[in-house]
């Protein structure tokens, strides 16, 4: 086992490692955007000395390494300074400082995020997976062929086409659920579930192909092993011929792209947020790049990049514990 | 004797599909089989043994159907029967021991669980019942530490006990019918007599009719009550083992018997202050940490052949390794005509990398899939030569003309289009063109059938007797060394345990050791198994198996 936590230890240390490399890449890349935040909010009215007092005030006159350094030293204890939008708002009302915090605005609206992330994936990916088996024991059977083209079909689509039918056959035609879902703090968690039902069954159409389609190919893939082979001639049932022989052994492929499907439902779901007006981290985003809020966009950057990464990480680990020749060194 | 057959296959035929079209592997073959027997198939590859080892069970495998005759297992058409009649016959009924039986285990599952999926999936037993009676099967089988090696995964339980322990899922449910597909073909002969003698002895007790495949002729002497004798789909003859061994009636029998006779004659002894033309001298080798060679030392001369003889993981191929400069001695020194080489092969000079050729065990692998034979040989033709155009071609030729392939017909050929002795021959042809004066040969013909084999053992001996070449021939096959060898190393975990003249080897007193292999060796004779039990007493084999944890 001490091997296994080794390579877990390295994994983390190479997560890690990443994680500093992105936020080179996201602050740079921020920063190389094109138009600045005093610019934007002053508009018609900007006097060069009022820009640059504006800048003065929020750092932006600082030199990029100097900048850099001291949004990472606040990120790594927490700190994703504060946001522009809120900060000016504040000076223009004259209301107490301190409510613009990065983190005070991100938290709830990641929060969301999470949830509807997680409801998603507790559908989809047993549906996927169970769908990928059931595919693998009738391949190329009409059941094979119609699974196929119904995910196909689905991932294909654009994402508020999804929505929109279904808001149409479940809200409209047959009103099952509420087609909007406003969430708010301290809502009950049953409510809170139904609003978010719709989102999450988009989502789920949206990400099931992926997982199905790869659950599918890594047991077909091992049909033709020797140990499946053996238990056919020992008369096992073909379901369990399946589902005990081949799927533990298939299980690396299908846990690396379940890792990506569920890092994509917290960084990709905007469209789907503005169709159901739910409100989640990814409104949040396009709103600041809109505004220019430099500190929320590299914070919901990194937020993004850490889900990757520690998905992947996660994802890479439980490869690693599905191969009984880890587990079980000699 | 009058009793309904267990297994009777009537005028099966069985066809493969290459190329979307349906080419016949088994054509219209007999087999009848009596309760408690054990019928020996044996034919070389592609004769389609395995095939019809599978077709008694009513399977195929994919792009394989039986497109014609009857398969009748105690009164059941098997080829007639629904999916779910087949399936409750197999594993209950019928069981399989394949060939290898660490791809056969599944790697994520222990052993005994395997082993009690076929009892209760069946509903034969519970969970707990079945897996004390793996135990006892674990321990008719002579496994060490019955009780605990059930808990272990696949991967860690050697090849020859995996093999046993797939001999004890077969008997789970005590079946009236095994299939052995060639169970002992992948290991040692010390771990196969351990294997042979456990199955004969659990197929006895129980009264299991068996059919049991090989190519091993002397393996099926052992094994089997009667013979049968495949060559391409069709059944050369049938009888008896006694009567088959003693008077084969056709010609290709006579013709699998007769290969064990090839040996060259005894070269006079290496003159006396002859210098070596490659020398091993006292040499070190390791993997990471852990030490694989210790101190090993050997002479090897100009147009002789060393037999380098031991188990899997004796360190063999790594003296060949250190001898090419691929794995770097930890200590020692490799001396070629007398000068040291240096240890790294990229410290070598060309033409000292050009007399040390190689030809290996898998000539599959061995040929890039994607490059012609012309190309294959011209390559080192040009990298060591320096020749090239039409000077070139004709060296290809010519080449091609030395190993026996006609060059215009093999010379655009792709390695695909030829048969596993060709692909052989190519390998020996690619290490001929660098003009060496010596050459590895590690397992050469261990993949290869009989009749092959032999062909490549004499393309050999004929090339060396034209170009002075010295052999150094690893190989576990001790009827090769027999066969084409002067002198012999035997190794053991890394060490050599004794070295001498073929003559000397072969004839005792001998380490102990060397004793333990030759009298390893499956003879002809049918009752060879059981006398060297009864000569070792069987206490010993357990031992042995013990000794191998």
């Amino acid at each position: 086992m001490g091997n296994v936590l080794t390579i877990i230890l390295q994994r983390l240390a190479l997560g890690f490692l990443t994680l500093l490399i992105v936020s080179v890449v996201i602050f740079v890349a921020v920063n190389l955007l094109p138009g600045d935040f005093a610019q934007s909010i002053l508009g018609q009215g900007a006097t060069p000395e009022s820009v640059a007092a504006i800048r003065r005030d929020l750092g932006l006159d600082q030199p990029l390494v100097t900048r850099y350094f001291n949004w990472l030293g606040g990120a790594l204890q927490g700190d994703f300074g504060s946001s522009f939008a809120q900060a000016s708002f504040a000076n223009f009302t004259g209301s107490a400082s301190g409510s613009g915090s990065v983190a005070q605005q991100i938290a709830p609206r990641f929060a969301n995020t999470m949830f509807l992330a997680a409801v998603t994936a507790a559908i989809a990916v047993p549906f996927a997976v169970f769908l990928g088996v059931l595919a693998a024991l009738y391949r190329n059977s009409i059941f094979d062929r119609a699974t196929n083209f119904f995910t196909l079909s689905s991932i294909s689509s654009p994402e508020f086409f999804l929505a929109y039918i279904l808001i149409l056959f479940l809200a409209v035609l047959n009103p099952i659920l509420p087609s909007v879902s406003n969430i708010y703090n301290g809502m009950p968690l049953g409510e809170r579930l139904e609003k978010s039902l719709l989102p999450a069954l988009t989502l789920t159409l949206v990400v099931t192909a992926h997982m199905m389609r790869m659950t599918r190919a890594a047991i077909i893939n091992l049909l033709a092993s020797p140990y499946i082979e053996m238990a056919r001639l020992k008369g096992v049932s073909p379901m369990r011929v399946i589902v005990r022989h081949a799927l533990p052994n298939a299980l690396a492929p299908i846990i690396n792209v379940i890792a990506i499907n569920l890092a994509y439902l917290i960084t990709g779901v905007v469209v789907v947020e503005v169709v159901f007006v739910y409100p989640g981290i990814g409104q949040l985003f396009v709103d600041s790049v809109k505004f220019r809020d430099i500190p929320v966009v590299q914070a919901c950057c990194l937020i993004f990049a850490a889900a990757y990464i520690l998905l992947n990480l996660t994802a890479d680990i439980m490869s690693i514990l599905s191969n009984p020749r880890l587990r079980h060194p000699k | 004797m009058t009793q309904e057959p267990l297994l009777k296959i009537r005028g099966i035929q069985i066809e493969g599909r290459s190329d979307e079209t349906w080419t016949p592997i088994i054509k219209g073959v007999n087999l009848t089989l009596q309760r408690g027997q054990v019928m020996g198939l044996i034919g070389e590859s592609g004769a389609g043994k395995s095939t019809l080892g599978l077709a008694a069970m009513g399977y195929t495998r994919d792009g394989v159907r039986i497109s014609g005759g009857t398969v009748e297992f105690d009164g059941i058409d098997l080829l007639k029967a629904s999916a779910n009649v087949k399936r409750d016959l197999l594993g209950k009924r019928i069981a399989y021991v394949a060939q290898s039986a660490a791809a056969s285990f599944n790697p994520a599952h222990r052993l005994i669980d395997q082993h009690i999926e076929g009892p209760v999936q069946h509903g034969l037993s519970g969970r707990k019942e079945s897996a004390e009676d793996g135990v006892a099967l674990y321990r008719k089988l002579r496994l060490p530490n019955p009780e605990e090696i059930g808990f272990r995964y696949p991967h860690q339980v050697s090849g020859g006990q995996l093999q046993r322990a797939m001999t004890a899922m077969a008997m789970s449910c005590r079946p009236d019918l095994i299939i052995f597909d060639e169970p002992t073909t992948a290991l040692d002969v010390t771990t196969q007599i351990e294997v042979l003698s456990a199955i004969r002895d659990i197929v006895a007790q129980y009264n299991t009719a068996a059919i049991y495949i090989t190519h091993d002729l002397a393996v099926v002497a052992q094994m089997a009550d009667r013979i049968k004798v495949l060559l391409k789909g069709e059944e050369v003859e049938t009888a008896e083992t006694r009567t088959m061994l003693d008077a084969p009636t056709q010609q290709y029998t006579k013709s699998l018997w007769a290969v064990r006779s090839f040996e060259r004659p005894t070269k006079p002894a290496v003159q006396t202050g002859a210098v070596p033309l490659v020398s091993v001298r006292n040499v070190d080798a390791a993997y990471g940490k852990e030490k694989v060679l210790h101190d090993v030392s050997f002479d090897m001369f100009a147009g002789r052949t060393m037999a380098v003889v031991g188990e899997s993981g004796s360190g063999k191929s790594t003296t060949a390794r250190c001898i090419t400069g691929l794995l770097p001695p930890s200590a020692g020194q490799i001396l070629f005509d007398g000068t040291a080489l240096p240890a790294d092969y990229r410290k070598r000079s060309k033409d000292q990398l050009r007399q040390v050729q190689m030809i290996y065990q898998m000539a599959d692998t061995a040929l890039n899939p994607r490059m012609s034979i012309g190309q294959i040989i011209a390559r080192p033709v040009q990298f060591y030569l320096g020749l090239t155009g039409k000077a070139k071609r004709r060296r290809v030729d010519a080449l091609l003309e030395q190993i026996e392939l006609e060059p215009s017909e093999y010379f655009h050929r792709l390695p695909s289009e030829l048969s596993g002795g060709q692909k052989q021959r190519i390998g020996i042809a690619r290490a001929l063109a660098a003009e060496p004066r010596f050459i590895i040969c590690d397992e050469v013909t261990s993949a290869l059938d009989q009749l092959v084999a032999e062909g490549i053992l004499r393309l050999l001996a004929r090339l060396q007797d034209e170009l002075s070449l010295a052999y150094m021939f690893i190989t576990h096959d001790l009827a090769t060394v027999k066969a084409i060898a002067d002198e012999v190393v035997v190794m053991k975990d890394g060490r050599v345990v004794e070295q001498g003249p073929k003559d000397e080897m072969f004839s005792p007193p001998h380490h102990a050791y060397t004793d333990l292999l030759l009298s390893s060796v499956p003879q002809m004779d049918p009752d060879w198994l059981s006398k060297l039990l009864a000569e070792r007493g069987v206490d010993n084999i357990g031992d042995a198996a013990v000794n191998k944890m």
